[in-house]
């Protein structure tokens, strides 16, 4: 079970940082979620993994710790909350930056210079396949 | 009841939040006297317990009577209490220059600041490290809606860094109590510092790991070198006031790094104590330097300041990477001075927007702003930040330089302590030139024909925090004989060990 549990943090952590580092609002959202159960599963097992071991004492011959559970609890409570901000944050970013990525090059503080901005960032960085059509170009 | 003052700070922010969300379609006529009434009493509240920490020591709040170190506790030292004069003494400002229109720019600004106050007093107050990352969440999450506060490209732009960054930091901080947790068995700081003092050997790995970790977070926070390149257009774009307001949201990560590991990892903790300090000292210094060089390139007077704050946050981290007595008091009374300092320049470049137009705060010839009220305000400002006698960032300068001391190791410190004088001067004289003086004078009319959306920003709040700067100086024995008290409390933490843990403590540790 230890083993299952390290493979399984270390492959949430992986993933949860490949798609941070994609830069764009999507991939981004679900490697802070897989990072997010990364997360919550490590501080699952900071209680020491136990099997027919309830957090109540007199239930059975050994307790868990349900402190760490409790924690977990209130990880995802705040996990939840952030992931629901952060996902109305690109959707508005989506409708003001009029691109996806999560870097927006043109940092300038008007309007006036994201056209060209928007221009520029379609040759460096070559869109997913399944969204080439509608992320590439600018939007009418 | 008095004893329940220590739980106020939280409380009563909680609740005037809750209620302004409650009543969010209600008027802006009725909401900003409640935002404000609140603050001040809050501030109130913040000087009561600063005055009874002085006479009596550290106080406790045992929440729901639990125990400690198995419920969670509140602890009111004399760092935690200064936190939170400088917080209610800046909120204030913030308000009033915000309810002169600005406000009516987003939705719900009261309410979200009262929430942020509400993050911020109980990361100050908490003894108990989960709920430090739960009260940091509270100040994050209302810091993330007050940032694109207004909208805009900018802000938006902006907020996606400063918030997918900052859940990456949550995410660390977790694991980083987990790893404490699960090493020590226990969350309750003042006893986890026991414990991590009687730690077997073969888990100081695991325990530096996660202090490292909890450094790393801190340091996000904080905008220490290669985590703060978020700051600068996060606080340039941000409604003016609003990043008066953040200029305390990089001292919270400094606050945590002192708190933390000052109780962690003081001297008590044998081979981990001082972690991580021998590393921050070069990279407060790399932060200095590009700090110095972004004050130098800067554009705009909100992107200066910006910079300024992390010339601020690299001067602060040197001093703390030092660890003697004196470099803490020192590095303390800085922090006090730079968080009001920088907000007060803020809140000028906020007037200098409104009364622009369409130039904003750029240094661009163009529109000058006439009032010879805002152009003394802005050199008295810039006179604080470049460290200039006579007011306060002067002191805190010299106080810092001194408990340096002049040897060879500390070269770099004093070359680049100079540097930053002397480009924050040149940038300001560079700023207060083309912002006050060339170019046709922008009156009233052009302003307000030129951008409708632009509100009006009073002086009035800038002054008040400018004549903190005076106060500071003026009260500065008293001050001083307070941080010194303060620091000797963050290298010898056994008093707030002691009023935390009762009799359980043991003074040989364990």
């Amino acid at each position: 079970m230890e083993l299952l549990m390290a493979v399984s943090i270390g492959v949430l952590t992986a993933c949860g940082i490949y798609l941070m580092l994609r830069a764009r609002t999507f991939p981004v959202v679900m490697g802070l979620m897989m990072l997010g159960y990364a997360v919550n599963l490590f501080l699952f097992s900071m209680g020491r993994l136990a099997t027919e071991a309830p957090a109540v004492i007199g239930r059975a011959e050994t307790h868990a710790d349900p402190l760490p559970q409790a924690l977990v609890l209130t990880a995802i409570v705040i996990g939840f909350a952030m992931t629901a901000y952060v996902v109305i944050l690109i959707i508005r970013g989506r409708k003001t930056l009029e691109h996806d990525y999560v870097d927006d090059r043109v940092n300038e503080r008007d309007h006036g210079v994201a056209e060209q901005g928007l221009s520029k960032r379609a040759v460096p960085m070559p869109p997913t396949p399944a969204s080439a059509e509608t992320d590439g170009e600018p939007r009418p | 009841m008095s004893q329940h003052l220590l739980i106020l700070p939280i409380l009563l922010p909680l609740f005037t939040g809750a209620v302004l969300l409650l009543f969010s379609g209600a008027r802006l006529a009725w909401k900003r006297p409640v935002n404000l009434v609140a603050s001040l009493v809050l501030l109130l509240v913040s000087v009561l317990l600063l005055l009874r920490v002085t006479e009596a020591g550290t106080q406790v709040y045992v929440l729901g009577n639990w125990v400690a170190p198995f419920g969670i506790v509140l602890v009111v030292d004399r760092l935690s209490a200064l936190m939170l004069v400088i917080t209610a003494v800046l909120a204030i400002p913030v308000i009033l220059a915000m309810s002169a229109g600005t406000d009516r720019t987003g939705q719900n600004f009261h309410g979200l600041m009262q929430f942020q106050l509400m993050g911020l007093n109980g990361a100050f107050l908490t003894g108990d490290l989960f709920n430090l990352f739960v009260f940091f969440e509270i100040l994050l999450i209302a810091s993330y809606a007050l940032l694109v506060f207004g909208g805009g490209r900018a802000r938006v732009a902006a907020s996606m860094h400063y918030v997918i960054l900052n859940l990456f930091g949550s995410a660390l901080f977790v694991i980083a109590v987990g790893l404490l947790y699960g090493v020590t068995g226990t969350l309750n700081m003042a006893d986890m510092a026991l414990r991590i003092a009687a730690l077997p050997a073969e888990d100081v790995a695991l325990v530096r790991a996660a202090g490292l970790l909890l450094l790393v977070v801190f340091a996000l926070k904080a905008a220490l070198l290669p985590l703060g390149m978020w700051l600068p257009a996060a606080y340039a774009s941000a409604a003016a006031p609003i990043a008066a307001l953040f200029a305390i949201m990089s001292k919270v990560g400094l606050y945590a790094i002192f708190r933390v590991h000052g109780l962690l990892f003081g001297e008590m903790a044998g081979p981990l104590a001082g972690l991580g300090q021998s590393l921050v000292w070069w990279l407060a210094l790399a932060t200095m330097l590009l700090g110095i060089l972004g004050v130098l390139g800067a554009r705009d007077l909100r992107t200066l300041l910006a910079w300024q704050v992390i010339v601020s946050v690299g001067t602060l981290m040197a001093g703390w990477s030092l660890g003697t007595q004196e470099a803490w008091t020192a590095a303390l009374f800085y922090m006090v001075h730079s968080t009001w300092m920088t907000a007060a320049l803020f809140l000028i470049a906020g007037v200098v927007v409104a009364r622009r137009g369409d130039a904003k705060d750029s240094f661009m010839v163009d529109a000058r702003v006439a009032s010879p009220a805002v152009g003394l305000a802005f050199i008295a400002g810039a006179v604080a930040l470049a460290g200039l006698p006579p007011l306060s960032g002067f002191v805190g300068k010299a106080l810092l330089l001194q408990a340096a001391g002049f040897s060879g190791d500390m070269t770099v410190f004093w070359v680049l302590m100079l540097c930053a004088g002397l480009a924050g001067l040149l940038a300001f004289s560079r700023a207060g030139t083309s912002l006050f003086w060339r170019g046709p004078v922008a009156d009233a009319t052009t302003a307000t024909t030129a951008s409708t959306d632009q509100p009006s920003m009073p002086l009035m709040p800038a002054l008040l925090l400018l004549a903190m700067s005076v106060l500071l100086v003026a009260g500065g024995g008293p001050i001083l004989d307070y941080l010194a008290a303060t620091a000797d409390a963050l290298l010898q933490p056994t008093e707030l060990i002691r009023a935390v843990l009762g009799d359980r403590y043991l003074p040989g540790g364990a």
